[in-house]
């Protein structure tokens, strides 16, 4: 890969995207907290090597199926999921299928930075070892590097490994997230408005890594800033009232939508 | 509005204020200030009041009026035909009041022949001589024969005038003491024989109705044992049960009903505890009665509602954001539980369970009914032996008769309110060095 300009990563990327081979398969995934129905019959396919971008109104259900990705609304009392999701062709709501397993094939980085009240370094090494992906310390100490060095922030806080993650800024604790989620290899990144605490520059950081994590891994992202949607995805879903408006390539959604509630809300008309 | 036409122009005129009530709100602020002053102050007051009280009435059973004399063990009176090598009953029950008794009586110079003044030298002496003479005796044969400079313990009347506490002021028939014998101690005191010693005896004897040899050692050890089962029971169970409730259990009917009832289990009368002590643990169960493991269940019973409703208040109080991290990563529930959610919640567990401790340490009602309240004279061996508690000890002398129990009673307070404080000292330093930000 690194005898290919970057141009170059990004044409072959593109290709793969465009042979259509989806890496997760949403299909017609209703989901109910107790009686409301927070999301419609959604259609959505996330390609491989790809940043989704998920944008929408607030309360329009996109955090919501971003989480039914992973799962993690196993975790809320009284929500039911209907419909089919698949993983590699694996359906992930299938009684097979172990949630903590599929966890660590897609992982998650959430809106407000959340370390663990740990060193960085455990940050990092409390998912290998759970996982148990290290067989010594020195492989430890190579993953732990290796996903810092992913995350951009591996020059930043290398002389203090063993101090508190909760020390670091903001925009430094998201990425410490970011490669905590890289570092159980996983195979899908979600994030849910992972920017919306942090500052300009610390989102331009973010939104840089965010870039270059797409060569490795398949990337779903939920933003309420339509600028960033357009800055960091290569296809953009757009929901409202629960349900999938349109998915498209970004470039097209915000040039020519195909529906007129996409160009409405593109064009700050609601929302 | 006369300002327009003192002001130049006009342009300088402000719009008149509107009156938003700010001196009334401050007021209003002020007043509440003064009333959470007031209350504080009121309350130190009682504080201060109530260890002022205790401490000056307690602080003088720390110490004991000693006789300080040289006593002949005689032959003659101990085993005046030599038998001890064959009788090892001899040693037991020889007289020992005795020796004690002449040998005051030799400081004083009260002569063999006068009986009424030798009774009198004899109730100034404590009965317990009689055992610690024995004990001396016993431990070293070779004394028999000999002289030793013993400090022997005063009577308990005669440590309470000593210290003050009788008035010498009302006619010697209404008195304890009679002036002989105030004069013989001032006596004794001068030749430096009569004086207060710090009182060991408080802190490690076992029950006695004299109160000059009454200590709260048994107490201590029976309190001690219930405090061990009471932690290593509650602490382990109460956690256990405020994970699966908080963590686990659905969220239904039964779970909320469970949840009322040990919301209200916390506000249960101890005495109700003890009932159900004494109905199950002693009658169902066989246990012995006044045994510290009847209590340690009973008292481990009454913590756990509020270890429980601590450690839950604990575990909702760690940030959802910290789960969600950790399941997020591929970790299962109990692995987010026990390795990032418990030791988050620890401080608050390792508070509320000192406070159940302490709590449970100074409970009295419970120990009543399952027969704690008992006269033990010997350091209780195991768990099952008889013994009593602190808190019980301090109910017992409190109802006896004579004067130097008053002092001893709040002495024994004092203990008791030492080691909540030291309980709760660590409560606080445990909080310090568990407690982590986020």
């Amino acid at each position: 890969m690194n005898m290919m300009s970057e141009a170059a990563v990004e044409k072959a990327l593109d290709k793969k995207m465009n042979d259509m081979s989806y890496k997760m398969i949403g299909n017609d995934v209703s989901v109910y907290y107790g009686e409301k129905r927070a999301l419609f019959d959604v259609n959505l396919n996330v390609r491989e090597n790809t940043v989704t971008a998920l944008i929408g109104p607030s309360g329009c259900g996109k955090s919501t199926f971003l989480r039914t990705l992973n799962r993690m609304n196993d975790t809320i009392e009284g929500c039911r999921v209907t419909g089919k999701i698949t993983l590699d062709n694996d359906d992930i709501y299938d009684k097979e299928i172990d949630v903590v397993e599929l966890r660590a094939r897609v992982g998650m980085v959430f809106q407000k930075p959340n370390p663990f009240p740990k060193s960085i370094y455990e940050n990092i090494a409390y998912g290998p070892r759970i996982h148990g992906l290290a067989k010594n310390k020195a492989d430890m100490d190579q993953i732990v590097e290796a996903s810092l060095q992913r995350a951009g922030l591996w020059t930043e806080v290398k002389d203090r490994l063993h101090e508190g993650g909760t020390g670091l800024s903001g925009g430094q604790q998201q990425r410490l997230c970011i490669a905590r989620a890289v570092a159980v290899s996983p195979e899908v990144i979600l994030m849910d408005e992972p920017c919306s605490a942090l500052d300009p520059i610390a989102t331009a950081k973010v939104e840089e890594l965010i870039h270059e994590l797409r060569a490795n891994y398949t990337i779903v992202i939920v933003t309420h800033s339509m600028q960033q949607a357009a800055r960091v995805s290569q296809r953009t879903a757009m929901f409202h009232l629960g349900q999938l408006v349109e998915e498209n390539d970004t470039d097209k959604m915000f040039t020519n939508p195909d529906d007129q509630r996409t160009q409405d809300y593109i064009m700050g008309r609601f929302g | 509005m006369t300002d327009v036409v003192s002001s130049p122009a006009g342009v300088l005129d402000k719009p008149a204020r509107r009156d938003i009530g700010i001196k009334r709100r401050y007021r209003a602020e002020r007043r509440f200030r003064a009333y959470g002053v007031a209350a504080l102050s009121f309350g130190l007051l009682f504080l201060a009041l109530l260890l002022w009280s205790v401490v000056s009435k307690g602080y003088t059973a720390f110490q004991q009026t000693m006789i300080t004399v040289p006593v002949e063990f005689s032959e003659q009176v101990i085993d005046k035909d030599n038998e001890r090598a064959t009788d090892p009953q001899k040693l037991m029950t020889a007289n020992y009041p005795i020796i004690a008794r002449n040998a005051v009586a030799k400081a004083l110079g009260v002569a063999e022949t006068d009986t009424s003044g030798l009774r009198a030298v004899n109730q100034m002496i404590s009965n317990s001589v009689r055992s610690q003479l024995r004990d001396m005796v016993v431990a070293n044969p070779q004394i028999i024969g000999t002289t030793q400079t013993v400090s022997l313990l005063a009577a308990g009347d005669i440590d309470s005038a000593w210290k003050g506490q009788i008035d010498l002021n009302v006619t010697e028939q209404n008195r304890k003491v009679s002036d002989q014998q105030v004069g013989w101690m001032n006596k004794l005191a001068e030749a430096g024989a009569l004086a207060k010693h710090f009182n060991g005896g408080i802190l490690f004897n076992g029950a006695s109705s004299r109160p000059e040899a009454a200590g709260v050692g048994v107490a201590l050890i029976g309190s001690f044992y219930m405090m061990l089962i009471v932690l290593v029971l509650s602490l382990p169970i109460g956690v256990a049960a405020s994970i699966y409730l908080e963590e686990f259990a659905p969220k239904n009917k039964f779970t909320d009903l469970i949840e009322v009832n040990i919301n209200n289990l916390a506000a249960v009368p101890s005495i109700v505890y003890g009932l159900l002590g004494l109905a199950v643990f002693v009658n169902f169960m066989g246990m012995p009665r006044s045994a510290s493991l009847v209590g340690g269940l009973v008292l481990t019973l009454m913590t756990l509602p509020t270890i429980i409703i601590a450690t839950r208040a604990a575990l909702k109080a760690v940030p959802p954001s910290i789960r969600a991290a950790a399941l997020g990563l591929g970790a299962s529930k109990m692995q987010t539980i026990f390795h990032h959610v418990l030791p988050l919640a620890m401080p608050g567990i390792l508070t509320g369970t000192i406070i159940g401790l302490a709590h449970a340490l100074g409970e009295t009602a419970p120990l009543l009914l399952i027969g704690m309240v008992a006269f033990v004279a010997n350091y209780p061996t195991t768990p099952m032996d008889p013994s009593t508690a602190l808190p019980v000890q301090i109910y017992m002398w409190a109802n006896e008769a004579e004067r130097a129990f008053v002092e001893r009673t709040s002495g024994a307070i004092i203990i008791l309110l030492l080691f909540l404080i030291v309980m709760n000292v660590g409560a606080i330093l445990l909080r310090r060095r568990f407690e982590r930000r986020w």
